[in-house]
């Protein structure tokens, strides 16, 4: 195996047919990257649905002792009592399906975990300031939590109701469809990317077509003849993927990265995460790339 | 078949050689009873052909065009796949080789054409280079074989020359220079003289016969008359795809 006679014919390649390998990098950078955004973006899904969040609809925060709102100044801090009723009151109601009481112990410990990247905040936080809750689910949360939340509203102890679903399914709506979208376009730009390749190959053989027959003719096997086309394709399916990891890293760090701003608890991608739709990209970049010129040449360049 | 008969000496084997003169007896070139048929022709390109051609040989193939001397060679190298009959290059039997070592027989054979086939943006090292170079052989074993193949072929001092800075003489013997460096065990050449002018075309046949000499089977295909009559040797006519005479020492015309 000579390397160097290979890589040599693979840069003649390359430069005679550059318009083509411009346009072939750009087609495989675009729809790599548009791989690795629907990748990115449902893995942002997941590590944004914790698991309380996919089943509770309302959660009703109690007063603390150190509450700040004017209902808690005025009553004072939830009495056992007062919890008690309210438990009662909540599986009374048809509306509801499910209630579950949350301790300041429990909510402390999840506190602690969802912002375990800011240990600081966390030690500023006393464990008594954490306030407990009601997680609620509802049988149909499109219609019922009015009136739910207008039964507790106002009540000693009760401090805030919110309604986490209608507030987080927007995002999962918008993230849902972006990443919807961008595999959409991404299998468009990977047929694209196919075709592109296929014809990109076809006419490097066509240029060298004076070369690959004088290699027939002095017995070079197949294997050399076809790999500087072959090898031809992987690199510019390699330098496409160089562009699309690049833009990924913007992507994360640009955008996926200031959703954080919209939660209280960690949700940043880890480097990992980015780290692994990268090498996926780089696999399916090369496969696309290699497997398409390899399935070419068997075509145009037969022995 | 009666023109054979009738045109007296039918080619024996030469005598002085032995019989068996490798370790893979027998010739090098054999056909047996090869037919060749084109998909959308009637009539068939090589109808029937018997023909034996030993190591060491020299032999011109001629006969007007159309008459089968291209098909020959192609069915030789295995560019073309016979309609019947059996082919055996260099001891192999051409039916039974797999797709994947038709390479490792074209290493036996070299090639030279009338259109010298050279790469225009190679020089006269490089191009003969290639050959070698392609089939996976080490730099330094190139380094030490083509100029001495640059010098057998009469080109020395050339060796960074253009092809388009070369005659069509000079571009020939480039060409025969890099079907020979792999010192293969047949040449065949077709036509080789044929974009060349009779003064050149005698040095190309003092190559030819150079390289010849060093044990190489030579088949050479032409319609050049005054060199087959000069060169004394082994000629096979075709004709409509038939051999019609097969001499051991011959010449291009009819009336000797």
């Amino acid at each position: 195996m000579r390397s160097n006679f290979v890589f040599q014919e693979i840069w003649i390649g390359l430069r005679r047919n550059l318009t083509m390998t411009v346009v072939l990098v750009v087609v495989v950078a675009i729809s790599l990257f548009l791989l690795g955004m629907g990748l990115l973006i449902m893995k942002q899904v997941n590590n944004t649905k914790t698991f309380w969040q996919g089943k509770v609809e309302i959660s009703v925060y109690l007063c603390t002792s150190t509450s700040p709102s004017l209902a808690c100044r005025q009553n004072g801090p939830a009495t056992a009592q007062e919890r008690a009723q309210i438990m009662h009151d909540l599986q009374a109601l048809p509306q509801v399906e499910h209630v579950y009481y949350e301790s300041q112990q429990l909510a402390y410990q999840r506190f602690k975990q969802e912002f375990s990247n800011q240990p600081s905040f966390v030690q500023a936080v006393p464990a008594d300031e954490i306030p407990d809750s009601f997680r609620v689910k509802l049988r149909n949360p499109a219609t019922d939590y009015s009136i739910v939340a207008g039964t507790l509203q106002g009540r000693p102890g009760v401090d805030q109701i919110m309604d986490e679903r209608s507030l987080l399914d927007k995002f999962y709506k918008l993230l849902n469809g972006l990443r919807n979208g961008s595999l959409i376009v991404a299998l468009i730009m990977v047929v694209a990317a196919v075709l592109l390749v296929g014809n990109t190959i076809r006419l490097s053989a066509f240029n060298r077509r004076r070369e690959t027959g004088i290699m027939r003719l002095v017995g070079a096997s197949n294997f050399y003849v076809q790999l500087p086309f072959l090898l031809e394709a992987v690199i510019a399916g390699l330098f496409g993927w160089i562009i699309a990891a690049g833009l990924l890293l913007v992507l994360k760090m640009l955008w996926l990265d200031t959703l954080q701003q919209y939660f209280t608890f960690n949700v940043q991608l880890s480097a990992s995460d980015l780290v692994q739709v990268v090498i996926l990209a780089l696999c399916a970049g090369v496969l696309l790339c290699g497997a398409t010129s390899f399935l070419t040449l068997r075509r145009y360049l037969r022995v | 078949m009666q023109r054979q008969e009738r045109e007296g000496p039918v080619r024996r084997r030469v005598a002085g050689r032995p019989l068996s003169s490798s370790a893979c007896d027998g010739p090098v070139i054999h056909f047996d009873n090869v037919t060749k048929m084109y998909p959308s022709q009637n009539r068939p390109a090589l109808e029937n052909v018997n023909i034996d051609v030993e190591k060491g040989e020299f032999v011109f193939l001629i006969g007007p065009s159309g008459s089968g001397k291209s098909t020959f060679l192609r069915l030789v190298l295995k560019e073309e796949r016979p309609t019947g009959g059996q082919i055996h290059v260099a001891g192999k039997d051409l039916a039974r080789l797999t797709n994947w070592k038709i390479p490792h027989l074209r290493r036996k054979i070299g090639c030279v054409f009338q259109d010298f086939r050279l790469l225009p943006n190679k020089n006269v090292y490089q191009n003969v280079g290639f050959a070698l170079e392609v089939i996976g052989k080490p730099r330094r074993f190139i380094r030490k074989v083509v100029p001495e193949v640059i010098d057998l072929v009469g080109l020395d001092g050339k060796a960074d020359r253009m092809p388009d800075e070369l005659s069509g003489g000079e571009q020939q013997r480039v060409a025969m220079a890099r079907a020979f460096v792999n010192r293969p065990m047949i040449l065949l050449a077709d036509e080789p003289t044929g974009n060349i002018d009779p003064g050149t075309s005698i040095g190309i046949m003092k190559v030819l016969d150079r390289i010849n000499r060093t044990g190489t089977t030579v088949v050479m295909a032409t319609h050049d008359a005054a060199i087959v009559d000069s060169m004394r040797k082994r000629v096979i006519e075709l004709e409509h795809g038939k051999v019609v005479r097969d001499q051991s020492r011959g010449v291009y015309g009819q009336a000797y």
